[in-house]
């Protein structure tokens, strides 16, 4: 396990403030956060490549915070996967074996095996800037991999791809890590790679870790309207809450008022997903305790999903499929009932 | 796209620099090869030219080593690390630029000369004055900025996060440097030091200063002829120094093309 206890860093215009964070063996971390929130230089101090102010940093109950990186069994790969440009493939996923005491023929099978479960076999003789983008990522994995480090930091490593290709990376990297099991932090600042690729989301702002949880923790239940705002809860509404009988009325406003599960009473902030609302253009006989009406202001076509905001009351901002949109025969003007569950709404 | 009058403007400004280089080269060589062509084949087979000629580029070579010995590590602290005094130091290395090579010269004799701060000491076993030591070190003093300001570019140009990664694979601080900073720094620290060594063998004043005229380096040999014997005499030196350079800048840049060409 790897653990980060009270971790402090100024540096340039980054600093990370007294972080603490336990990864568990073979658990894929992801870190997510805005640019600027110090995530590299989390992974940076925790691969050694500066010394932290305050704190300590531990692998498997071995002290790392004075160990040089070479010493930390610690695979790094960057978002621009920092391959050697003056070296091919193979000499690239070679570099570390040949540093270590290890046989030829070893170090020769193990670059072989790691170059075959990675699909790259084939580009052994290439020189990095003749790879695509997706083979730099499998050779930048590689190199890190062959070595079979404790832990493998991947510093925004689907940043520098285009979408489509975004995509089948974030599959490969998901089966890379099933097949190689190597404990992985992989930091992000995009929200929808965090969810489909993290055991466990760490959400990071200003330079300190503010909420740790599995996704669906932290894209239901954030714990800030910060995080809400960043994991894409686009329905935030400050509101006085009364609670009788474990449901909360909630005045957001404008005479909307609706109802959550919980016992949080006073000023609060009720939270909705807009994939959590279902529109409709008849009243929906649904268990959602949460019914309003209104027209549609805006509608944005997302390809295979549709944005509306709805002013139902307050705005609303609902996403709906290309499908339902186009049988409702939606435009803007059409009144539509929006219905969610009481246990959609979150309140902080 | 069409040409603008800016582009135009510059290139007749460019083409007019350009020609202040070009003629006087093509203006020797024409006036060699055209009127003397005797005279050149003469001068190239002349033992006392050749061993001139040949005296300067040794004496080049020695310094432009001894400037990588010492001056590559000088450039990767200053392209890497941040230090109080960095931007003196940078200072310092462009200096011999802004001094007149005459002054380097008796600089250097005061320091290096029969009874200098170093030369004294140390001439029971090494002499500068009137021996190559002393052709090297006037050489180097006005040759060193070029290779270690050209290896400092190249080693900024190298991504510092190659290094953090050969870290993270297990090199130790001298292992990045030498198996990532290094090689890729290469092109333009071997592009350093040739500009370097050209500047080396041009040296006329620092080592006459110094050195005195013997043992003779090539300027030394083309001044000599010029005042002994005229402006031909002087001319044929100085066209077989200037093949003898030109050629070996050519084939070394050309070499230097190919061997990265593939990467």
């Amino acid at each position: 396990m790897l653990s980060v206890r009270n971790l402090s860093k100024k540096w340039a215009e980054f600093s990370l403030k007294n972080i603490n964070l336990d990864v568990k063996d073979m658990e894929y971390f992801a870190v997510l956060g805005p640019t600027g929130a110090g995530k590299t230089l989390l992974l940076e101090l925790i691969a050694g490549f500066h010394r932290p102010d305050k704190g300590e940093i531990w692998m498997d109950g071995q002290a790392l915070t004075d160990l040089p990186p070479e010493k930390r069994a610690v695979g790094f790969v960057y978002q621009d996967y920092s391959l050697f440009p003056h070296l091919t493939v193979e000499e690239n996923v070679g570099f570390g074996l040949r540093l270590r005491k290890i046989s030829k023929s070893e170090a020769r099978k193990k670059m072989q095996q790691t170059m075959h479960a990675l699909n790259i076999s084939g580009l052994a003789k290439r020189y990095p800037k003749t790879l695509s983008g997706g083979e730099q990522q499998k050779t930048a994995l590689a190199r890190a991999l062959v070595l079979e480090p404790s832990v493998l930091l991947l510093d925004e490593p689907l940043s520098a791809v285009d979408a489509r290709a975004r995509e089948r990376l974030r599959e490969e990297l998901k089966n890379i890590h099933n097949k190689f099991g190597t404990t992985t932090i992989h930091v992000t600042h995009d929200h929808e790679e965090a969810i489909l690729l993290g055991d466990r989301i760490g959400v990071m702002n200003d330079g300190r870790i503010i909420q740790v949880g599995d996704p669906d923790e932290i894209f239901r239940k954030p714990k800030s309207e910060f995080i809400a705002n960043f994991v894409g809860v686009e329905n935030i509404f400050r509101g006085k809450s009364k609670v009788k009988g474990g449901i909360a009325k909630i005045d957001i406003g404008k005479g909307v008022e609706i109802e959550a599960v919980g016992e949080k009473g006073g000023e609060v902030k009720a939270c909705i997903r807009p994939e959590e609302i279902i529109v409709s253009k008849r009243p929906v006989k649904s268990s959602g305790r949460n019914m309003l009406r209104g027209p549609i202001s805006e509608i944005s076509d997302r390809g295979p999903t549709v944005r509306l905001r709805v002013d139902a009351g307050r705005e609303f901002t609902v996403v709906i499929t290309k499908k339902s949109f186009t049988d409702m025969r939606l435009k803007i003007g059409s009144k539509v009932y929006l219905a969610f569950k009481a246990s959609s709404v979150h309140v902080i | 796209m069409r040409i603008g009058k800016t582009t135009i403007l510059f290139a007749v400004l460019g083409a007019l620099i350009l020609a202040i280089i070009i003629i006087p080269i093509a203006n020797i060589f024409i006036e060699q090869f055209a009127f003397d062509l005797g005279g050149f084949f003469s001068a190239i087979i002349d033992s006392a030219v050749l061993g001139a000629v040949g005296l300067s580029c040794f004496a080049a070579f020695l310094a432009v080593l001894v400037t990588s010995v010492f001056g590559v590590p000088l450039s990767y602290l200053l392209a890497r690390k941040e230090f109080r005094g960095k931007g003196f130091i940078g200072g310092i290395v462009d200096l011999p630029m802004s001094i007149p090579h005459v002054a380097a010269g008796i600089m250097l004799l005061t320091v290096f000369g029969r009874h200098g701060l170093i030369g004294g000491p140390v001439s029971p076993f090494l002499r500068f004055e009137g021996a190559l030591p002393g052709i090297v070190v006037a050489m180097l003093f006005v040759s060193a900025p070029f290779l270690i300001n050209s290896a400092r570019e190249g080693f900024q140009s190298v991504d510092p996060r190659l290094e953090k990664v050969a870290r993270s694979l297990g090199a130790t601080e001298w292992g990045a440097f030498w198996r990532v900073a290094f090689p890729l720094a290469l092109p333009q620290i071997l592009s350093g030091a040739i500009m370097s060594w050209a500047r080396a063998i041009s040296e006329f004043a620092a080592v006459i200063m110094l050195v005195g005229f013997f043992p003779m380096i090539a300027p030394g040999m083309i001044w000599d002829k010029f005042y002994s014997e005229g402006l031909y005499a002087g001319m044929r030196v100085a066209v077989v120094l200037l093949v003898i350079t030109l050629a070996a800048f050519v084939g070394l840049k050309s070499l230097m093309g190919r061997m990265y060409a593939e990467r």
